[in-house]
């Protein structure tokens, strides 16, 4: 199990620390399949443990579904751009497969980390939002999530940089302009490239970490029936012969048993640290995303804002009566312009904090998963060796 | 640590294909001698498994050994003593079993350790190239090679000649009986049928391994070197199998086709088509009572279908419709119950055989597809382990690097052993395969019995029959004062016919209970061979799944160990 994530908050970077170690520490547990047919889903418990003022007691139960906790995601995705936000698990499966037991531990495992990375992320577990996730009741909850659907999750302003974004991106196209403005940072390149590349490396990686876990079922099916196959040739046979077969089919079978027991380990503490990881790096691209669009924000405003004032000079030298209103229009646009540079600014200042946080934690993860999966291996592989072991004298019996 | 991290890798080609990965050169090597060598061995098996994964070879067959057992690889018994040695105690008795199987295709070390002595009862047996020397036992190895093409000469219908392909057959021996130690002939694979078929004559009773198919729409179909060389793995097989049966082994028949040069001294099968001809042609004559109606003694020795008397034929085909459809039971009937319930036996061993042939190979499929993916596992994280190494801006990734690669190299390692064991798992389950196949001699000795005993029977009731049409004409005869010289003359040449068929019926008997003492002997040593084969087989089979166990596991526990740093955090 991947518990590094729920480590506790301890050393806060705040000067005013309360006495004790401040912590907040969220358990999502004991997934329930709810409502009907089509509109069946799963709710989890979440609790959170915490000593943070801002929260409304010491320890807080609530529900939740998945969809809240995409609310969440894309919440602080719009607040904090600049972080890695951590990854969500895959919306869903095959239909067959959503209600399986191992894909809803799966995915129970999976959202049990993410809410703990937000947590331990010192700037993410001020987020508000966060608060409302973990202590809204279920109603106010649904009305939330309810109001982030589609297009409506924008708020105007947001609407309103949309429509200036394509509009800019048309004029783009009719001044000939159709390549995007793209920062010019060698090591930003560099990065980028990186990241781009990790992806495609990491999910051939975690296809194969996949394929194992089949391969061991697989193993333990073939395992299984060679068992049951060599019992009855043994009952046929009879005598030492005989025995020997059963014996043997009997230990095929347990040992069938422990591969498929091996099979799940594989699945959840190596196949699903990978994914995981494949989803941070989506995560990261995103953030890459939200840079670029900044970036071109900032440039767009630093042109408008070099015209206008290019009009500026212009009224000013002919007296006219629009030169106040211009000059507003211009102070207006260069508050504009300077906040876009300093989002874009704390985006790059962030990403760059943010990127030896990922490499550090990556590090931590897999290094737990390697060390899971080395265990896994030799202890499945102890077991086949001690089993088989064990028949030794008694086949030797049999030759007797 | 890590400081030669990247050395490996230099030589390291990152596609993942089966070939650039053996070719990999570890910095942890198993042995502890240089890479140099292990890139010789680790060669050496693939040539010898890469068989078993490359071909569509039928996985229960066992692999075309590149280098047969006296190239024995570095990894010799007494090196991994040494190594084993210094591990912890996983092991219940030196030396470990381990350590057995490694000398991987040396059969009769894992039998001499196990005990046991190897006499020719292993069918593997035939595949190692000897004996222990220490052995006294004869041996008689077979080789097949060398497939020419070769013209047919004389009477070519079609110009430009008919051709066909001749193999050469070299036989080593100690066995006085064949006058020489070592010798070759070539012979096309007619002349294996020509043997088989006079084997089948000679032997009625014995279970005969049964010879290679003709394969006709293959031989149309398949690319011609690729059926030659299947042809020739097959032909190998049989003669060895031939030669191995204590009987057969000793044959005239089997002496001539391994010895004579030149034109195989036995005679040929005619086609069923001109034996059917020559019936028909005799037919008419049978009937109208100008050639002999009587089955001569001779004949008798050989079952009726396959012969050129097709009156013989009727008749045992009418007697076996009586037998199951007529009023009254047949003159002599198969009497030996615990024969019976031998046949019912064997049987129901043949269906559970079967069974078990196919799940061993469903195993083996198993088996080798998780050696593949670990393998392929390995070589993605030793991709993305050359990747950050690379890119690496920032220490962690370093750190990340070498883990992978500590993960990678391992899973390469047991890939390679999944692979080993497979290819040792396939040998020792192939002696299932073994003994179906055998099932098919054992139908053939008890059809032999069935169709001796037909022709007694039928012999029975033709004297039966024979005898009832003499006493009438005696009785008729009888009644007319002084003779009835055409009666008289009748009721003689009766007599006559009666005592001829009373001699076949003799040696129809005489046979029926040869063939009957044959089944009994060959099936004691069919259970007593086998029982010893399987009990072998599974020894090997558990031997090698402990050997190569805890070899895997000692491979991850190392792993385990380099990265137990992680394992503080975690609950």
């Amino acid at each position: 199990m991947i518990t590094s994530q729920r480590s506790l908050t301890g050393s806060s970077q705040s000067p005013r620390s309360p006495p004790s170690q401040p912590y907040l520490s969220v358990s999502v547990m004991d997934p329930v399949k709810l409502g009907n047919g089509v509109q069946a889903y799963i709710s989890y418990r979440v609790i959170t443990k915490t000593n943070f003022p801002e929260y409304q007691g010491p320890e807080k139960i609530v529900i939740r579904r998945y969809s809240d906790f995409v609310w969440l995601r894309d919440r602080l995705f719009e607040k904090y751009k600049g972080f890695f936000i951590p990854p969500l698990p895959e919306k869903s499966a095959v239909e067959k497969f959503r209600f399986s037991a191992e894909f809803i531990e799966m995915r129970r495992q999976a959202l049990d980390v993410f809410v703990n990375r937000i947590a331990s992320h010192s700037e993410l577990q001020q987020s508000e939002d966060l608060r409302t996730f973990l202590q809204a009741d279920e109603e106010t909850m649904e009305r939330l999530r309810s109001l982030e659907t589609g297009i409506f999750k924008k708020k105007p302003a947001d609407l309103m940089q949309m429509f200036k974004d394509v509009q800019s991106k048309v004029s783009d196209v009719v001044l000939g302009k159709e390549k995007p403005v793209e920062e010019s940072n060698p090591e930003y390149e560099k990065l980028k490239h990186y990241v781009f590349e990790l992806e495609n490396h990491l999910a051939e990686a975690q296809k194969h970490a996949y394929r194992l876990v089949k391969r061991h079922r697989e193993l333990g099916q073939s395992l299984s029936d060679f068992g049951k196959a060599a019992k009855l040739l043994g009952a046929c046979e009879g005598q030492a012969v005989g025995k020997a077969f059963s014996e043997i089919g009997a230990k095929s079978e347990t040992l069938a048993a422990k591969l498929q027991k091996e099979a799940h380990q594989l699945l959840m503490n190596f196949e699903e640290p990978l994914k995981d990881y494949v989803r941070a790096v989506q995560s990261i691209k995103a953030t890459i995303g939200e840079r670029a669009n900044a970036f071109r924000q900032q440039c767009e405003l630093a042109e408008t804002m070099k015209l206008k004032e290019i009009n500026l000079d212009k009224l000013m030298l002919t007296r006219s009566e629009r030169v106040r209103e211009a000059e507003h229009e211009y102070k207006e646009l260069k508050e504009e312009s300077e906040e876009a540079t300093r989002r874009f600014e704390t985006i790059v200042r962030l990403m760059s904090e943010e990127i030896v946080r990922f490499q550090e934690q990556k590090t931590q993860d897999m290094g737990i998963a390697f060390h899971e999966f080395a265990r896994g291996q030799a202890r499945m592989a102890n077991n086949i060796a001690d089993a088989w072991r064990s028949l030794l004298p008694k086949l030797e019996a049999c030759s007797a | 640590m890590m400081g030669s991290e990247n050395q490996g890798f230099e030589e390291a080609h990152l596609f993942a294909s089966r070939e650039e990965m053996e070719n990999l050169v570890l910095d942890e090597p198993l042995s502890n001698h240089n890479n140099h060598q292990n890139n010789n061995s680790y060669s050496s098996y693939r040539s010898a498994t890469s068989s078993i994964s490359d071909t569509t070879h039928h996985p229960l067959s066992p692999p075309i050994l590149a280098t047969p057992a006296d190239s024995d690889p570095l990894l010799s018994p007494p090196l991994y003593r040494n190594l084993n040695a210094s591990d912890n105690n996983s092991y219940i008795e030196p030396p470990s079993y381990s350590d057995v199987i490694f000398s991987p295709f040396d059969e009769n070390s894992v039998n001499e350790i196990n005990g046991l002595d190897s006499p020719s009862k292993n069918p593997e047996s035939s595949l190692t190239l000897s004996r222990s020397p220490s052995s006294s036992s004869d041996y008689v190895k077979i080789t097949v090679s060398n497939p020419k093409k070769e013209q047919e000469t004389a009477n070519s219908l079609v110009p430009g000649g008919n051709t066909y392909y001749t193999y050469l057959i070299t036989t080593r021996t100690n066995i006085p009986e064949f006058g020489s130690s070592e010798f070759s002939v070539r012979r096309r694979f007619r002349d294996v049928v020509t043997l088989s078929d006079r084997l089948a004559e000679a032997y009625r009773g014995y279970f005969i391994p049964p010879r290679p198919d003709k394969n006709v729409v293959e031989s149309q179909v398949m690319q011609k070197q690729e059926f030659v060389e299947q042809r020739r793995v097959a032909l190998e097989k049989y003669l060895r199998r031939l030669a191995e049966h204590p009987v057969i082994g000793l044959s005239d028949e089997l002496k001539v086709f391994l010895q004579v040069e030149g034109r195989l001294p036995l005679a040929t099968s005619t086609d069923v088509a001109s034996r059917m001809l020559d019936g028909a042609v005799k037919l008419p004559k049978q009937l109208f009572g100008e050639s002999t109606a009587v089955v001569a003694p001779h004949e008798v020795v050989q079952p009726a279908k396959g012969g050129r008397d097709l009156l013989r034929l009727f008749k045992e085909l009418k007697q076996s419709v009586a037998n199951d459809w007529g009023g009254s039971k047949p003159p002599v009937v198969e009497e030996d119950k615990l024969f019976m319930e031998k046949k019912e036996w064997i049987h129901d061993l043949e269906q559970q055989l079967s069974n078990a042939s196919q799940q061993a190979e469903a195993l083996v499929k198993a088996q080798q597809d998780m050696g593949e993916t670990m393998g392929e596992l390995g070589l993605a994280f030793i991709k993305l382990t050359k990747f950050e190494n690379e890119e690496a801006i920032f220490n962690p990734q370093r750190v990340r690097a070498a883990d992978m690669k500590c993960l990678a190299t391992a899973a390469v390692k047991a890939s390679r052993f999944y692979r080993e064991l497979n290819a040792q798992t396939v040998k020792h389950l192939d002696t299932l395969h073994e003994y179906l196949g055998l099932m098919l001699a054992v139908h053939g000795a008890f059809s032999d019995r069935s169709s001796a005993l037909l022709t007694v029977q039928t012999l029975l009731s033709e004297l039966s029959t024979l005898h009832s049409r003499a006493e009438k004409l005696e009785a008729a005869s009888s009644k007319i004062f002084g003779g009835d010289k055409s009666r008289v003359r009748k009721i003689e040449e009766l007599k006559e016919t009666i005592r001829v068929t009373e001699d076949a019926k003799n040696v129809a008997i005489r046979e029926y209970e040869r063939i009957k003492e044959n089944n009994r002997c060959e099936l004691e040593r069919l259970d007593n061979e086998r029982r010893a084969d399987f009990l072998n087989m599974l020894k090997g089979f558990v031997v090698n799944q402990v050997g190569y166990a805890e070899k895997i596991s000692n491979v991850w526990a190392k792993v385990a160990e380099e990265t137990s740093g992680y394992a503080k955090d975690s609950s």
